[in-house]
């Protein structure tokens, strides 16, 4: 059993930061609530409404667009640590790995998928 | 960690299909409506690749490339000249139907193509992780393409239903990979046959391959996880239907012929049992649902899972002569079902209503032509000789016998007698009814011709000299 300790002591500090981090603000904070602040989504839409209307998916697209580049950082951030070690191969593969995103980018770029009106 | 140039030319017909499909892309994306120069493109990229693969079957010994992510060989490069046909019929019908349907547009063959890639992927994959890479781009390729008539409600709802569903079942294949690799400490898929006698009694082996059996299953849309597939076949627009039929079917089950080995059938004789249950039920099912269908696609796609049935037989046979037998089915069955759904989307009115078995009475009248192609796939469905589906059939079932499953073979001729009711059915109607309609001609597109006449001339050399196909299996195993 006497493996499991750091487990049960990391366990125990990951839910301490959760829980001081997600209330420290609510502990401590200034309080000057308006109805726009208290909404769930304050730059999106409405989270509770009818849905029998029509709804504009650029919001979507927009989050949809940024989860690719964000996971291309995610790649490329232990490639970079790495890159040394990889050489020339990794030099290639990431290449071949942004072209393919780039054609992509193009895309939705020449389609007004980035433009918001 | 080094790539030799080796690597990347084993890999050639993946990246001749992965390189149109970004230039078709990029064509679109400068050049807006230029849609006959992706479409002509996107069939020349598969031909290329089709050639390329045929020229490297005959005589190719078994390897891997990319530090041993990708088989190569005689079985990737079959499967991958299977698919690319699948393909180019698909592109080549296509280009009239949407042009029909209002649905013009040049992703759709950016698309098609990255469901190709896929399918390669697939076949190619000596990782279980590679494979499920493959699966994946296959996949949401085709959550595309089942949707692509946005207008519809119907397409929306084949989309929607095939996406949900379809990425449920990939939560299990996801699990079960999760536990092989638990069970047998690595992800290689040479791993599984080389475990299955000493871990035939893990419970996490058996019960890691069991999920990945589900996900596989609901792929070929097999008995218990066939819901789906009529609903989106009739939802889908009509040549996507074809192709998700056949070149994903293919895939899937050239899945099914790496992962579930008859080497590693044979050490996990329960498993075996399972699949050729679950083979005996998706004929049945599908056979006797399809008798009772009034529109052609429904049809199709009840049969679809009857023939999942079919070759399933093939793959629990566990033996040469099955998985072989296998792969001759794919072949044919691609080229009769894209024929089969290519003459129903000619004869579809584009409204998106489908055809009915009504609508074609006396269609040998308006259109013989287009009537003795339907009648051809129609006998090679239903198994009738000069034509390839007969002998698919035989080397399936004579794997079975082989494999000591007659009683499958058995439910497997049974059932196929059944499937002459409503195949036969149609060429009844075709040739020995008057239709109401008496007047309008039936106008057939040349690129739409020309793929059906491919593909029943396909069905005839196959049918006729099933020994040139013969040649190149006997390299895959």
């Amino acid at each position: 059993m006497e493996q499991y300790i750091p487990i049960v002591i990391m366990i125990g500090v990951g839910a301490a930061a959760g829980i001081v981090f997600t209330n420290i603000n609510r502990w401590i904070g200034p309080k000057r609530p308006s109805e726009e602040k208290l909404s769930t989504y304050e730059s999106g839409m409405e989270p509770v409404r009818s849905a029998r209307e029509r709804f504009s998916v650029k919001f979507y697209l927009v989050a949809m667009l940024f989860i690719v580049f964000d996971v291309e950082i995610v790649f490329m951030y232990p490639w970079a640590v790495l890159f040394r070690q990889l050489g020339m191969f990794g030099f290639v593969e990431m290449v071949v790995f942004i072209a393919i995103l780039l054609v992509g980018y193009i895309y939705i770029l020449k389609k007004g998928a980035l433009q918001w009106h | 960690m080094i790539m030799t140039p080796q690597d990347y030319i084993a890999a050639l017909p993946l990246g001749i299909v992965a390189v149109t499909a970004f230039l078709v892309l990029l064509i679109e994306a400068f050049r807006d409506g230029s849609v006959r120069v992706t479409s002509w493109l996107t069939a020349l990229g598969l031909a290329a690749a089709f050639f390329v693969a045929m020229t490297r079957v005959f005589g190719a010994a078994p390897g891997t490339a990319f530090f041993g992510m990708y088989a190569t060989g005689a079985f990737p490069d079959l499967m991958t000249a299977v698919f690319c046909v699948s393909g180019i019929l698909t592109v080549l019908l296509s280009s009239a139907y949407l042009g029909k349907e209002h649905l013009v547009q040049g992703e759709y063959y950016a698309v098609l193509l990255s469901a190709v890639a896929g399918m390669i992927m697939m076949a190619a994959a000596a990782d279980l992780v590679f494979f499920f890479l493959g699966l994946e781009l296959m996949s949401i390729a085709f959550y595309i393409l089942a949707g692509f008539a946005r207008g519809r409600l119907m397409s929306n709802e084949a989309g929607l239903k095939y996406f949900l569903l379809g990425a449920f079942s990939t939560g299990f294949l996801l699990y079960g990979i999760a536990l092989v690799y638990g069970a047998t400490g690595r992800t290689a898929i040479s791993a599984i046959p080389s475990h299955s006698l000493a871990l035939a009694h893990s419970p996490v082996f058996v019960v890691g391959l069991a999920l990945v059996l589900v996900g596989l299953l609901f792929k070929v849309a097999a008995f218990p996880f066939h819901m789906w597939a009529p609903d989106v076949y009739e939802g889908a627009p009509t040549t996507v239907s074809g192709f998700m039929a056949t070149g994903g079917k293919a895939a899937a089950f050239s899945g099914f012929l790496l992962i579930f080995s008859p080497l590693a059938l044979n050490a996990l004789p329960t498993l075996s049992d399972v699949i050729s249950l679950i083979a005996a039920a998706s004929m049945i099912l599908g056979n006797i649902v399809a008798v009772s269908q009034t529109s052609i696609k429904r049809m199709l796609a009840y049969s679809s899972i009857a023939h999942a049935g079919y070759i399933l037989a093939g793959v629990v046979a566990g033996n040469r002569m099955g998985a072989e037998g296998v792969i001759f089915y794919l072949a044919a069955y691609t080229l009769m079902n894209i024929g089969a759904f290519g003459v129903v989307s000619i004869l579809e009115s584009g409204d998106g209503t489908g055809v009915t078995y009504d609508e074609c009475a006396g269609l040998s009248r308006r259109a013989p032509v287009l009537s003795g192609l339907m009648a051809v796939f129609m006998f090679s469905l239903t198994g009738i000789p000069p034509f390839a589906g007969f002998f698919g059939k035989y080397y399936v079932f004579a794997g079975a016998i082989g494999g000591g499953y007659t009683w499958l073979a058995i439910i497997g001729v049974l059932m196929s007698v059944v499937s002459a009711s409503y195949y036969l059915r149609l060429v009844v109607l075709m040739y020995f009814k008057e239709g109401t309609e008496r007047n309008s001609s039936v106008s057939v597109p040349a690129a739409s011709l020309a793929a059906l006449v491919i593909a029943a001339i396909g069905l005839l050399g196959l049918g006729l000299f099933p020994s040139l196909l013969l040649q190149l299996t006997a390299w895959c195993f």
